[in-house]
């Protein structure tokens, strides 16, 4: 159990600047989400937690214990790779039980806490076996037996259910925040998938390009994003953004705030509409109980999310609109949102008219 | 009556006629696959079964070179005589030293070579590639080259020897270290080979094992005993018995810097061979031994393929 803080993390490879100063701080106890596209220094930052790379500037702190130099074995951590990073040649046993050996567990310990856990996880009948011959959510149990069982301050994982189905994802995202809820344990967890950090962690941290976007709780990502990136980001489909009706500001609002309707139907349109734009459906997506209309509105494009009642037609001409207060601004050049300065009556303004 | 009579026989016409068809087919299909290795196993025989069988044959004869015609039926009298010949029993006791020595040094020193040269910069590459060089070299180069530098007065292993203050060493002039001498020099022409197949099984074991085994808290020791030798177990099993068989076979190196002396204490088994057949004449007692080699050669693959299947992890 423990917070783990990074001051101004920075790594280099190569003169190659891949982490550029993050500040994070990781409370005791909490699912934090690492999330980002790929390639914007996610698992090095996680690698640098562990140990497994050298940090080049900052400072890494595990409860209140400066880490940089500590070995991996000694900063009491467990981690769960992407591929499990099991050990070929031993069999489930031997490879939940390294770990324990090598901190001097005598014999009989080791198999009482071996057994203990692969019952938690559902190993006791494949002990015995090699890895080899384990299905992949059944090496992804032996990789999490193998962190568990050394009872660990922070538990780090990397993309850990990338390599399974689709339906095990699911199975086993709702084990692992189960597990973090019995252990209570430090989570630290490494996705590309909006979607997978949504839903598991209860704090995110969105990295983009080797820099924090925001860190917050899932419900404030979604409704309070701080900039472009995030709010584009986080949310399926992605916000939609529109260029300013003033010089350096953009606009978006989520497709499923929008509401639709046909030019010459009786429209639903919400009263308190302050942004509208006419355009026409290029395309539809029917999800089942929702529908996904990809509107063409001069030169732009946007997404809108509806329910099924009022279905409309590809080529229809359509209605837009937007309430107020979900829209948000963004300025232009750096993509920070703005909240301040920026009153009701100019906000109307700027996105008012229909075009 | 009558045509019913009549389907009924044509019926049973027909069925004659497709089992003859049917036995047929299935005739084809046994003669089918041999058929198909024919060839193959034709070459085989010519040359591979004929000849040891023909060895095996000769070894119950004696016969030589000069004259082909007289050779006699001595049933097992050629093994007898070896079998009671000192200096064979001498020969197959420098052939299992000289062996056993030989593997076991150029593996151990080439896997730590490997461990050390493993690396990524420049001067690993360099390194590998001079520690490889001498497999390149054909051996009887390689044994002249040795020749010199073991040469008592003039060599160069003397000279550093006595410029580092210490007695010039006998090498290949004595009964005490001429084995030793060519031990050492087949180590020098076989371990660049065997360092490069063990960091090609190094660079296959995945990186995130040996992370996964640092967060375990293992130690440099029992990462290399837990971790990299078991995963190695199939290159270390492929390069001991390659090494193992050409190591029995030696010859070459005899040939050209000891001829089996001084004394017989160079002397090996194909070295013998040669000897008993080619100078002696003794081409039975060559036989002999040639199935004698035969045999130890196949008993030593057999107990290692035993071993090798309870101890080698083949992913
Ligand atoms: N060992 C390395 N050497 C050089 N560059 C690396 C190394 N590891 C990662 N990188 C680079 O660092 C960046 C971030 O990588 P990574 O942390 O793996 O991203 P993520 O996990 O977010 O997808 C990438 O551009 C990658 O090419
Ligand atoms: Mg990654």
């Amino acid at each position: 159990m423990a917070q783990v803080v990074l001051k101004s993390l920075v790594k280099d490879y190569n003169k190659q600047n891949v982490v550029k100063g993050i500040d994070i701080v990781i409370p005791d106890g909490s699912f934090s989400v690492l999330v980002g596209p790929s390639g914007c220094g996610k698992s090095t930052t996680l690698r640098m937690i562990a140990g497994l790379e050298k940090v080049t500037k900052g400072e890494i702190w595990i409860g209140n214990q400066l880490v940089n130099d500590l070995a991996p074995g000694k900063r009491d951590l467990a981690m769960v790779f992407q591929n499990y990073a099991l050990y070929p040649t031993m069999n489930v046993f031997d490879n939940i039980a390294f770990g324990l050996r090598n901190r001097g567990v005598s014999k009989k310990e080791c198999k009482v806490l071996v057994e203990e856990i692969s019952e938690i996880v559902g190993l006791t009948e494949y002990l015995t076996r090699m890895p080899s011959q384990l299905s992949g959510g059944q090496r992804q149990r032996v990789a999490l037996a193998r962190a568990m069982v050394k009872k660990p301050k922070v538990f780090l994982m990397d993309e850990p259910l990338s390599n399974l189905d689709a339906k095990l994802r699911n199975q086993m995202r709702v084990e692992l925040t189960g597990l973090h809820k019995r252990l209570g344990t430090t989570f630290i967890y490494v996705t590309h998938d909006q979607v997978e950090a949504m839903t598991m962690g209860d704090q995110i941290i969105v990295m983009d390009q080797g820099t924090v976007q925001q860190a917050a709780s899932p419900i404030q990502l979604y409704k309070e994003p701080d900039n472009q990136f995030v709010a584009q980001f986080i949310g399926s489909p992605a916000m939609n953004i529109l260029s300013g009706f003033q010089q350096r500001l953009l606009v978006g609002f989520r497709p499923e705030s929008a509401k639709i309707a046909g030019v010459n139907q009786e429209a639903p349109l919400s009263d308190r509409a302050q942004f509208m734009k006419r355009g026409n459906i290029l395309s539809r997506e029917i999800l089942g109980s929702d529908v996904l209309y990809y509107v063409e509105s001069g030169q732009e494009k946007l997404v809108v999310k509806d329910d099924l009642r009022y279905l409309l037609q590809e080529g229809q001409e359509v209605i837009v609109s937007v309430n107020e207060e979900d829209l948000y601004l963004f300025d232009q050049e750096s993509g920070i949102r703005l909240r301040q300065g920026i009153n009701l009556k100019e906000k109307q303004k700027l996105a008012g008219g229909m075009t | 009556m009558q045509p019913t009579m009549g389907t009924q026989q044509s019926s049973l016409v027909k069925e004659k006629v497709t089992m003859k068809k049917r036995s047929l087919s299935r005739w084809t299909e046994t003669v089918r696959p041999y058929a198909y290795i024919m060839p193959a196993l034709l070459f085989f025989c010519l040359f591979f079964f004929f000849p040891i069988g023909y060895m095996i044959y000769l070894s119950f004869h004696d016969w030589s070179l000069l004259d082909l015609s007289a050779m006699e039926w001595v049933g097992l009298a050629n093994f007898q005589e070896i079998m009671l010949d000192s200096d064979f029993h001498l020969v197959v006791i420098n052939t299992i030293i000289y062996t056993f020595g030989t593997v076991a040094i150029s593996l151990v020193l080439s896997f730590f070579l490997a461990l050390w040269l493993n690396r990524q910069a420049k001067i690993y590459g360099i390194m590998q590639a001079a520690v490889f060089s001498p497999h390149i070299i054909s051996l009887v180069s390689v044994s002249m080259l040795w020749m010199w530098l073991m040469d008592p007065q003039y060599g160069l292993l003397n000279a550093i020897l006595e410029f580092f203050g210490f007695p010039a060493y006998t090498w290949l002039a004595d009964t005490s270290s001429a084995l030793l001498s060519l031990i050492l020099v087949s180590v020098w022409k076989g371990v660049g080979y065997n360092t490069i197949v063990f960091i090609a099984g190094l660079q296959s074991i995945p990186k995130d094992i040996y992370e996964a085994a640092s967060l375990d808290r293992a130690g440099k020791l029992r990462t290399l005993a837990k971790i990299t030798l078991p995963m190695l177990s199939p290159t270390l099993f492929f390069l001991t018995i390659i090494n193992l068989i050409s190591s029995f076979q030696v010859f070459d190196t005899i040939y050209i810097m000891t001829q089996g002396g001084p004394v017989n204490s160079t002397n090996m088994l194909v070295f013998y061979i040669y000897e008993q057949g080619m100078d002696f004449y003794n081409g039975g007692i060559a036989s002999a031994a040639s199935v004698v080699l035969l045999g130890l050669i196949g008993v030593m693959t057999f107990l290692h393929f035993w071993f090798a299947e309870r101890r080698v992890h083949y992913r």
